[in-house]
């Protein structure tokens, strides 16, 4: 019996004919007791009959649904791989249905009325009524079809093929809105015809004999099955314009948007509950700009009728409703309609149709029938497209980071962002949400290759400023995902911030440099706290013996971090710089000496300044918490390694410091030097400053600062490798120093 | 265990809330009611940048009691409170904040959403489903 149910199903899906079909079917089901099959069908009369209709029991939406198969069916070429078994059905069908219609459709009519089976159909009653309302066709007996549940519905149908399908071509083409009341009404046009419900080949053979008659009728039989086809949330065409016409009433401009308000109070006068109509809106905002678009519009106009109807709203958006391409035939909508239809037959069918309308349909097709695979085929067929996107829709939410970086979130996901593209061809109006994430990941990206390409710049200086540069860089990438998945918009950017993380992390220790060296030019073009800041390193350095360097580096980040807080560079990356021009010129001060600490301390200030300083990102308080941490830990870190190292560079310069300490004349040369060349550096720097600011807007100047930073990096290197030499020179001098002060001692002994 | 609640100014009362997996949830929700003081405290405490998008990590609240809240206030001056079992100690700080964008942008999505009223409680479906999604990924 199901596998008769399911052939019947398959029959139905194929269009008016099907419906017949479905009728068959549910009659089939309602005798098998088996809900599953009918749920199927009726989610395919569903989908077939996204009518505005109120349609409270599936049989409606079965018979709806079939009607639309039937106009389906008509047209073989849609429904080439399901149009076949199902003919052969409806043949059998058709015959049995005959026979069996009249009896039948008492039958399903007291099935109907009692069968809680059918879970689809529930309410014969409702439905019969549902059909008197919708049904424009005279015959009064359409009513009663839908009480006879799936037998009436393809006895009549199968029967009225040669009336109905005249009539119902008629019906369909006088009947403008929603297309699903003129399926009632071809549906109606069979129940007179044919009181075929009686068994299941029966209906076969009704569906078959309909859809030749439904062949024969019109193309508008034609156009709905297509449109109806496999997706009870197809938006037919007479549907479509309907909804077109009812946007323009709202917004004569077909391209622009219909503000939330005035939807609100539009779809207020359904009467639908605000929570459904804050449902229905959430699933058709596609880009959630608090608009709706003439797609959103239609999707969500189709959602309401298919609520009035008596259909659940989906969990998600279906496919054939997602606001993809304006495409007057349904195309795309099939998808979503079908989604959304599945779901909304779902009432009746409940929990089957829970899952969205197509994957379950695929789903259960597959078990059912043959016939549903093919149906599925369709079904996929025409949303397969928009079955990406609605993925897609349905990832971007989902995607936390990329999302937050967005959805937000949601939704910078590239196929949201792909999405929006499409979008943004389909309609101007949509463009401005779509597109917005995809502007704002540009700025993102620059600015990250900016911050990237300056990184690279300074990591060319040394390998100590790579050294705290990478501490510093790796919290600076922590900061621009942070930032961009700050903003939903951005949240598309966010991939690309996490995903190159490695790389970021090493040009960014240059890029510290660079920035430090942009922070001495910064600070020379913006007075002020930078300058502050600039010159509470140089003081702050020297009295900062080896061991307290630890301590040196928070000192510094405070100041720096309050300094930079205070300032409102254009940039976040001028900010950035700021604190590494301060450490960079301390870092001149002390020459090669404890420049791996105090960059270390200087990055780890910067990167605190610039987890402070992100403005967009509400954690860079506690990303500076961490930076801080982070900082601190390296600083710890780093005076052990320096410690340890004795040939390394970080030996060197504890020395050189604690002989700055001593003599301050040594000091003050190499002070000298390294103020000359930090004003080389600044020099540098202060072209660096602007190469952050530029960065942002073109790649070009992204190159550029690129480029430039190259240059400074080199300079820095330059410089970098002059220090060392100095510092070797003044340690030459304190030990010869030191060996005089040994000789004299002996001396003043004697 | 977690625990979030959205609470909405100026009187904080809740518009949202949702546990998980356990069914403490009354002591959960005192919880979090409790804790509203100490994000007020905080909202108050910070002067500038309150622009900003800040979140509050209020650590430990009761030594005795093992677990942490978090807490998270927009631009408008909604509370987002999540409540965590310390013994979730692979929850990083980075996990919770990147929870709270996720809340925070569903709950502009909500929002956009003409149907609804600010101040009402919140039925939104897709909010449920991320909030449970989000759930689900921590326990």
């Amino acid at each position: 019996v199901l596998f008769q149910i399911m052939e019947l199903c398959g029959a139905t899906r194929l269009g008016y004919f099907g419906r017949s079909q479905f009728y068959i079917a549910l009659k089939l089901v309602a005798v098998a007791q088996s809900g599953l099959p009918l749920r199927v069908e009726s989610l395919n009369t569903v989908k077939d009959l996204p009518l505005p209709r109120f349609v409270v029991s599936k049989n409606e939406q079965e018979s709806r649904h079939t009607a639309l198969y039937s106009s389906d069916a008509d047209n073989p070429a849609s429904y080439s791989g399901v149009i076949p078994p199902p003919p052969g059905r409806i043949q059998v069908k058709k015959g049995s249905v005959s026979h069996d219609a009249v009896q039948q459709r008492t039958s399903t009519d007291q099935q109907e009325s009692t069968s809680p089976v059918v879970s689809p159909q529930q309410s014969p009653p409702t439905s019969p009524h549902t059909w008197r309302k919708h049904n424009r066709h005279p015959s009064g007996g359409n009513n009663e079809r839908p009480l006879a549940g799936p037998g009436p519905f393809w006895a009549p149908f199968s029967e009225a093929q040669p009336g109905s399908s005249t009539s119902s071509d008629p019906i369909w083409s006088g009947h403008s809105p929603p297309p699903h009341q003129e399926n009632w009404v071809s549906f109606a046009d069979t129940p007179p015809t044919s009181a075929l419900l009686a068994m299941h080949p029966a209906s076969v053979q009704d569906q078959t004999t309909v859809r030749t008659v439904a062949s024969a009728t019109t193309t508008n039989e034609i156009r709905r099955q297509s449109s109806s086809y496999d997706d009870p949330w197809k938006i037919t065409d007479e549907q479509r314009q309907y909804y077109v016409n009812q946007f323009k009433t709202i917004q004569p401009d077909l391209n622009g948007f219909i503000p939330g308000s005035a939807a609100k109070e539009f779809f207020t006068k359904s009467k639908l509950p605000i929570l459904e109509l804050s449902h229905i809106w959430e699933l058709s905002d596609f880009d959630k700009d608090g608009a709706l678009t003439l797609d959103e519009f239609c999707a969500a106009f189709h959602l309401v009728v298919a609520r009035k109807n008596g259909y659940d709203l989906p969990e998600k958006l279906p496919e054939s409703l997602m606001p993809k391409l304006i495409d007057l035939e349904d195309s795309t909508e099939v998808g979503e309609q079908t989604g959304e239809v599945g779901y909304s037959s779902s009432p009746a069918e409940a929990p089957p149709s829970k899952s969205p309308s197509m994957p379950s349909l695929n789903q259960t097709w597959p078990e059912l029938n043959q016939s549903s695979e093919q149906w599925e085929t369709f079904s996929e067929r025409s949303s397969s497209s928009q079955t990406l996107t609605q993925f897609d829709s349905n990832i971007a939410p989902a995607d936390p980071d990329t999302a937050i970086v967005h959805p937000v979130p949601i939704r910078m996901t590239p196929s949201k962002i792909h999405m929006q593209e499409m979008e943004l061809k389909r309609t101007g109006s949509d463009h401005a949400n779509p597109t917005s994430p995809l502007l704002v990941k540009p700025p993102d990206l620059p600015e990250e290759s900016k911050m990237s390409s300056s990184v690279k710049f300074t990591a060319g200086n040394t390998v100590t400023d790579g050294y705290s540069s990478s501490d510093s860089y790796a919290s600076d990438p922590e900061q621009i995902g942070s930032t961009v998945t700050r903003q939903r918009s951005q949240s598309g950017t966010s991939p690309d911030n996490t995903a190159p993380p490695p790389p970021p992390p090493r040009p960014h220790p240059s890029h510290s440099r660079s920035s430090s060296l942009d922070m001495n030019r910064s600070f020379s073009v913006t007075p002020g706290q930078q300058q502050a800041g600039v010159v509470a390193y140089p003081p702050a350095v020297p009295p900062r013996p080896q061991p307290s360097q630890g301590a040196g580096p928070h000192v510094h980040r405070p100041v720096d971090a309050e300094g930079l807080i205070a300032h409102t560079s254009t940039s976040p990356q001028q900010i950035p710089e700021q604190p590494n021009f301060a450490d960079f010129s301390q870092f001149e001060a002390f020459a090669v000496s404890g420049v791996s600490k105090e960059e270390e301390e200087e990055i780890e200030t910067h990167s605190e300044v610039l987890q402070v300083e992100k403005p967009s990102d509400s954690a860079s308080s506690l990303r500076g918490a961490k930076a801080d941490g982070r900082v601190e830990d390296k600083a710890p870190a780093n005076v052990p390694t320096s410690a340890g190292k004795g040939t390394t560079p970080l030996a060197p310069p504890p020395k050189p410091i604690r002989r700055r300490l001593k003599s301050e004349d040594e000091l003050r040369p190499e002070a000298e030097e390294h103020t000359q060349k930090t004003g080389v550096i600044a020099a540098v720097l202060a072209s660096q400053p602007s190469i952050p600011r530029s960065v942002g807007k073109d790649k070009k100047a992204i190159q550029a600062s690129i480029r430039r930073n190259k240059e400074t990096n080199t300079v820095l290197a330059r410089l970098n490798s002059e220090l060392q030499q100095q510092l070797k020179d003044v340690l030459e001098e304190r030990i010869s120093l030191e060996v005089q002060l040994e000789q004299l001692r002996p001396f003043s002994h004697l | 265990v977690l625990v979030s609640l959205i609470c909405s100014p100026p009187q904080n009362y809740p518009l949202y809330i949702r546990s998980v997996p356990t069914e403490n949830e009354l002591k959960f929700h005192y919880t979090v009611h409790t804790s509203l003081d100490v994000v007020d405290e905080k909202i108050s405490a910070m002067g500038k940048a309150l622009v900003d998008q800040r979140e509050l990590y209020l650590g430990l609240l009761y030594p005795t009691e093992d677990y942490k809240v978090y807490g998270y206030v927009t631009n408008s001056k909604v509370k987002f409170v999540m409540v965590v079992d310390s013994s979730n100690t692979a929850l990083r700080d980075n996990e919770i904040r990147s929870m709270f964008r996720k809340l925070h942008n569903s709950y502009t999505d909500i929002m956009c959403n003409p149907f609804y009223n600010p101040g009402d409680r919140i039925h939104s479906r897709a909010f449920d489903n991320m909030v449970n999604s989000m759930m689900m990924q921590v326990c």
